[in-house]
This record gives C-alpha cells, sequence and structure tokens, in this order.
C-alpha cells in the first residue's frame, strides 16, 4: 500500500483489481454516514483501550456508522458496530481508521 | 448427591456485559444468595445454590461480566483468573456457564469462542431467546452445537421455566472440554473470523438493531430533548424521595424515639436509662431513618440500570463529567448525593474504572444532602432577612440556592484538582455499551434491593450504633457536679474537647457553643439543631425560640462562617463509614475527612473573615 496526495491508499483486491480507499478516522466520519473498519491504531505501546477496541469487534471488513453524538460539544460518539452499539470518546474513536463506502 | 469428588457441582457463570447473565442467576438460584467480596479486592462476590431434580446440589458463582478474557480492570482479572483456576481461595470451577445474548451474537459469539479455548468444560446459554424471536432472529441452534463442539442449551431468564433447558444440561453429565488453545496475538483476530462463518452458517438477522431501540434512542439521546427526558426523570426521583422516602425516615425517627421514651418509664432515671434512651434507641432511629431513603433511590437506580436507560444517561452527560475528572456514570450516584451520600457512594458500583469510582466516592458527600436542611433551615431564617432582591427574589432563598450551589462548585473544583494531582494520568475509555431496552422485572429488582439493603443493615448498623453510643458517651459523663448551673454537656468529655476546639475554631467564628454543638453533628448532621438548642439551655427544641437565641448570641459573620462549613464538612460518620466499607481502606476515610476538613476550614475562615470586614 502507497499512500497519495489525498491520504487515500492503493489497495490490491483479490479480484486482481486496483481501487482506491479513502481512510478517514472514525471520530472525523460524519453521523450516518456507512463506513468499513480498516484498522486500530495503538495511540501508544501496547494499549489497552486500542485492544479492547479490536476485541469489541473493531476488525478489518466491519461495517461501522456513528448513530448519534453528545449533545455538549458532539462528545462523545455513539457508534454501531455488528449488532451493538458502543458510546466511545472522540479521542477513543480517533484509534478506528475506517473506509468510507464510497465506490 | 454429590459429583464424584465429593463437592457440590461447582458451577462458574461467565458473560458480556448485558447478556442477562445476573437475571439468569437470580432465576436459577432466587433470593438465596450469598453475596461478599472477593479476597483482597472491593468486586462483589455473588454465589447461591440450588438443587437440582436429580437431587444433586449446585453451587452456582455468577462472575463480573467482561467483553474480554483480556482483563483490562480488577473485575475483569477475576473473572479471568476463577475461569483459568488460578485465583487464590477460589476453586476451579467444575463447569463454565457462558451466557449469550441472541439478540446480539456478533459480539457474544466472540468471548464464547475465547472461554472454551481455556480447555475447560462449557455450556453455552443462547439467552434472550424470546426477544431473538420477536425480532425475527433465527438461531440454527443444533448446527452452532455442531460447528462450536460445545453443548448449546436455549434460555429465557426474565421467564419463570425459562433456565429449564439448561438446569437439565448442568443436571446431567459434564460435558467433556476441548482442549486448550494457545493464546496469542494472530489467533486472538482468529476469532473474529471464526465468528463471521459461524453467524453467516447459523444465524439469520431481519435486522441490526431492535426498531424499538432505535425510535427510543432517537428521543432520549437527543441534544434537546434527550436532556428535557433525563431532568423530568431525575426531578420525579427526588419528588418520590422527599415525598416518600423522607416522611417514613422522619416517622422511623420519631417511632424510636416515642418506643426509648416509653422504656425510660419503666427504668430508674440515671446513665443506664439515658444510654438505652439516648444511645440506643437515638442510634437505632438514625441509622433505620437512612433506610426509607436509600430503599427509594435504589428502587430507581436499579429500575434505570435495568432499563437500559442508565447508559444513556451516562452518554448525555459524559463530555460534561469529563470536564472536571469523572465520567458519565457518575452523574446518578452524585445526583443521589442530594438525598444521602450513602445510597450516592453505593450506587457508584455501576462505575467499572477504579480510578472514576474513586473520584466519585471522594466528591459525593460534597452534595448538599438533606440532612443539611435543618442546620441551613434554622440558620437562614435566625439570621437572614426576608428582604426581596430585585422586587421578586426572597434573599433567604438566594442564600440557600448559593449554599447548593456551594456544594456543585466545590465538587468540581475538587474534582478538578484530582485530575491534576493523581498520579494516574492514563486515558480511561468511556466504551459503554448501550443495551437494548428492557422491561425491568420485579424480582430482579427486588433481589438487587434486598441485598443494597441487606448491606446497609449488616455492615453498617453495628459501626454506626458503636459510634452513637460513643458519642452518647462522650457527651453525657462525666456528670455534672451537684450545685451546677449550666448545661450538662457542659460538664461532659465532649463539653472539654468543645471548649478545646474553640481555639481552633476561633478564626472561623465558632464560639465553644457552636464548636461544642459540632460533636454530635458528626454522628447525624440534623442533630446539630437540638444540641444548640441543649447548649443554649432553650427549652424542648422549638426552632423559632432557638432562632432567637442564636440571633442574639451569635454575629452575622459567625452564622454565615457556620453555614458555609457546613456546607463543606467531613460528615457525617455513616457517610465515612460507606466510604470504608465500598473502598475497604481507611486511607480513603482518611483523605475524605482531611480534604474536607481544609476545604470547609478555608471556605469559612474567608467567608468569616470578609462578612467581618464588610459589616
Amino acid at each position: 500500500m502507497t499512500p497519495d496526495a489525498t491520504g487515500g491508499h492503493w489497495v490490491y483486491n483479490a479480484n486482481n483489481s486496483y481501487s482506491r480507499h479513502h481512510y478517514v478516522r472514525l471520530s472525523d466520519l460524519p453521523k450516518g454516514a456507512p463506513a468499513v473498519v480498516d484498522r486500530v491504531d495503538d495511540a501508544h505501546q501496547a494499549d489497552p483501550i486500542a485492544q479492547r477496541l479490536r476485541d469489541l469487534g473493531f476488525v478489518d471488513g466491519e461495517p461501522v456508522r456513528v448513530v448519534a453524538v453528545g449533545p455538549m460539544g458532539g462528545d462523545p460518539l455513539l457508534v454501531q458496530i455488528g449488532f451493538t452499539r458502543f458510546a466511545l470518546r472522540r479521542a477513543e474513536a480517533a484509534r478506528v481508521a475506517v473506509r468510507e463506502e464510497a465506490a | 448427591m454429590l459429583s464424584r469428588s465429593g463437592h457440590p457441582l461447582r458451577i462458574a457463570l461467565v458473560g458480556n456485559p448485558n447478556c442477562g447473565k445476573t437475571a439468569l442467576f437470580n432465576q436459577l438460584t432466587g433470593g438465596r444468595q450469598k453475596v461478599a467480596n472477593y479476597a483482597g479486592v472491593t468486586v462483589e462476590r455473588k454465589e447461591g445454590r440450588f438443587t437440582a431434580p436429580s437431587g444433586r446440589m449446585l453451587q452456582i458463582l455468577d462472575l463480573p461480566g467482561t467483553y474480554s478474557l483480556e482483563a483490562n480492570s480488577p473485575d475483569e482479572q477475576i473473572t479471568r483468573d476463577v475461569c483459568a483456576g488460578s485465583f487464590p481461595g477460589e476453586a476451579v470451577p467444575d463447569l463454565i456457564v457462558c451466557v449469550a445474548d441472541a439478540t446480539n451474537l456478533r459480539l457474544h459469539l466472540r468471548f464464547v469462542l475465547e472461554v472454551k479455548r481455556l480447555g475447560r468444560p462449557v455450556v453455552l446459554a443462547l439467552n434472550m431467546m424470546d426477544t431473538a424471536r420477536q425480532r425475527g432472529i433465527v438461531i440454527d441452534v443444533p448446527e452452532l452445537q455442531r460447528r462450536l463442539g460445545l453443548p448449546v442449551v436455549e434460555t429465557v431468564a426474565v421467564k419463570r421455566g425459562g433456565a429449564r433447558g439448561l438446569i437439565e444440561r448442568v443436571d446431567g453429565e459434564v460435558p467433556v472440554a476441548v482442549p486448550a488453545q494457545p493464546d496469542d496475538a494472530a489467533s486472538r483476530s482468529d476469532l473474529h473470523a471464526q465468528v463471521r462463518d459461524l453467524l453467516a452458517a447459523t444465524v439469520t438477522m431481519p435486522r441490526t438493531t431492535a426498531a424499538l431501540d432505535d425510535a427510543l434512542d432517537r428521543w432520549a439521546l437527543h441534544p434537546v430533548f434527550g436532556l428535557a427526558i433525563l431532568a423530568v426523570v431525575m426531578f420525579l426521583v427526588f419528588q418520590v424521595v422527599y415525598a416518600a422516602g423522607k416522611p417514613m425516615s422522619d416517622l422511623i425517627g420519631a417511632g424510636f424515639g416515642w418506643m426509648g421514651e416509653h422504656v425510660a418509664v419503666l427504668m430508674p432515671a440515671g446513665p443506664l436509662q439515658s444510654l438505652v434512651v439516648n444511645g440506643l434507641f437515638g442510634g437505632l432511629g438514625t441509622v433505620i431513618g437512612f433506610l426509607p431513603v436509600i430503599l427509594v433511590l435504589f428502587l430507581f437506580i436499579l429500575t434505570l440500570e435495568e432499563s437500559g436507560y442508565l447508559p444513556r444517561a451516562a452518554f448525555l452527560l459524559d463530555r460534561l463529567m469529563l470536564s472536571v475528572g469523572l465520567t458519565g456514570r457518575s452523574f446518578i450516584p452524585l445526583l443521589s448525593s442530594f438525598a444521602c451520600a450513602i445510597p450516592g457512594i453505593m450506587g457508584t458500583r455501576s462505575i467499572q474504572d477504579p480510578r472514576d469510582r474513586l473520584a466519585t466516592i471522594l466528591i459525593a458527600p460534597l452534595m448538599t444532602c438533606s440532612a443539611r436542611l435543618p442546620v441551613y433551615a434554622l440558620l437562614i431564617g435566625a439570621f437572614i432577612p426576608v428582604h426581596l432582591v430585585f422586587g421578586v427574589f426572597n434573599l433567604q432563598g438566594i442564600v440557600l440556592f448559593a449554599l447548593y450551589l456551594a456544594g456543585i462548585l466545590g465538587a468540581m473544583a475538587v474534582g478538578w484538582v484530582m485530575k491534576h494531582i493523581r498520579r494516574d494520568k492514563n486515558e480511561h475509555a468511556l466504551l459503554m455499551e448501550l443495551p437494548s431496552y428492557r422491561m425491568p422485572k420485579i424480582r430482579d429488582v427486588a433481589i438487587g434491593l434486598y441485598e443494597r439493603g441487606g448491606i446497609f443493615m449488616k455492615r453498617l448498623t453495628g459501626v454506626i450504633l458503636g459510634l452513637t453510643v460513643l458519642m452518647w458517651f462522650i457527651s453525657t459523663f462525666p456528670a455534672p457536679p451537684a450545685g451546677a448551673t449550666g448545661p450538662a454537656i457542659n460538664y461532659s468529655f465532649a463539653g472539654y474537647l468543645g471548649h478545646g476546639l474553640q481555639y481552633i475554631f476561633a478564626p472561623i467564628g465558632f464560639n465553644w457553643q457552636v464548636s461544642l454543638a459540632l460533636i454530635p453533628a458528626f454522628a447525624a448532621r440534623e442533630t446539630a439543631v437540638a444540641a444548640l438548642a441543649t447548649v443554649y439551655l432553650v427549652g424542648g427544641d422549638a426552632v423559632g425560640g432557638l432562632g432567637h437565641a442564636l440571633a442574639g448570641q451569635l454575629s452575622l459573620a459567625s452564622a454565615l462562617s457556620l453555614l458555609v462549613w457546613f456546607a463543606y464538612a467531613p460528615q457525617c460518620m455513616s457517610t465515612l463509614a460507606i466510604i470504608r466499607r465500598e473502598t475497604n481502606s481507611w486511607r480513603n476515610v482518611a483523605i475524605s475527612f482531611g480534604y474536607m476538613f481544609v476545604l470547609a476550614y478555608a471556605a469559612s475562615f474567608i467567608v468569616y473573615q470578609v462578612t467581618r470586614m464588610l459589616t
């Protein structure tokens, strides 16, 4: 994968095609926009919050959506993952990189 | 009949939070539960027993809910260690019953797979099957059982007989354990792939969330309506606490007073009679008088928790609470503390994070509890004139409001300071699931209430009663010498103490009478009124007469200083006792007492000196 100027990545797909995905942080995803989890990044070494996010189902390929935001400063976010809704603070959601379902 | 090794069959219940595990535990054991703490930690340990149809005794341990065996908190570590058989003092469970919410299998099956890898006998209980069917979710149970390699039973924890299949299964042969598998990063991410395969092969779901949840959350989490709904809910809670709980508390206090008087008639006058009437009956009245307020508040806390609304309230207020170093989950316990700090502090058990929980416990006593009101009413009535400000606002009301506000602002300041001085400055996550809304079940709420009431009565009655008797002792002995003219308490140990304390309290404007009244007020704030009446030799506790006497003896500066003292002072001893009990640490009691003393002294000092300069 090579990052390009727009912050997206060229991804080699299983069906021998290339496609470009735009990665955004879950914390920057607009409310209601459908997306797919790419990965969870550790904020520091052995980050227990990142590990817990992975355990909760924030793993590559999982559909994700911001369904509501808190009344004060848009924090926390209410995130739908799998069949479950989790309240995540923006700092927690920023660990999750997602691909927008544009293509 | 016992299992082969000669002990009751030990079953550990595990599962994700919100899987209905505790409801299932209640269904299995009924009220026959033993609630204690795990050795050395403040995590609640719940165990119950029941006899299976075969006559075999089953011993069930309800382990703390967790999303993962990769533990992040003390309660999750307990679940991990007990399942692995490595928790000191806990026997290895013969069988693990893993409970999963049938409507939330994407999340819950991963934990099932994690537990399966421990290599112990496991039965999977697919709970909430009724809700799953209502939502049109179809689960191919035989296929799920075959692919998992674990026995799978369907349960409905909230319905009578809803655990029958589970009881039959655990009463039969203990299933053979699958061999343990290694736990590493690669195999952990494998689990998600396995869950996806399992779901694809065995579960069909018309939609990922319940339509009802979506509809309710549109209102409950709305930035404007959500906060309005929360305000209405809290308003109603307080209406009921003051309309039902408080009169019952007063009635109990009066009832014990009445009983004391009647017992007094049967006894000769003297120290023994005084002990029984003032020490024993007075103390019991104080302790048991707390119970109605505690139970009414817990009725609401448990109902809100069972219904799924509590995490919604936490969602709405998390940002606000986070700014003073707390979490959204701190809100309900802190609000409860406006009625009484004891249920507030007990209510912090819903905060899983130990650091956030301790921070909430430490600031909860700063909320203006209902016991401060008699003192506020007395002093405001005596010193603050009925005077209209801007033609509409009553000055007395403004002062009362200012005292409430002082409590809240003080709590925010303390929270903010703690956030900056504590050693653990790591990020503590919110990561809070908003579960489906559910109708609270009377049985689950009743068992919860019984437990909370039991903890209060069993663990605290002795301590509070002991301290009350001690207070009685130092206020009664030594008896006044013959021909003494002052109030009897003046000659007692408390009198000496009060005279000594006045040197400490002189800079904040307290004379020896006020200093002395602070001693019994430590037992229960409202007794400060009676104590002041005693030291000022006012007959009975007619508040009007006492107010008059006070107005003649105290300066305005001293009175304001005393009001501020009551807003922040380390009180009452029941609160300190519950802090000891909930944190299992005298150090936290000392911290709590110490910081509140310093805060109260500093605030009163400023108020006293500034008022003196201005008047």
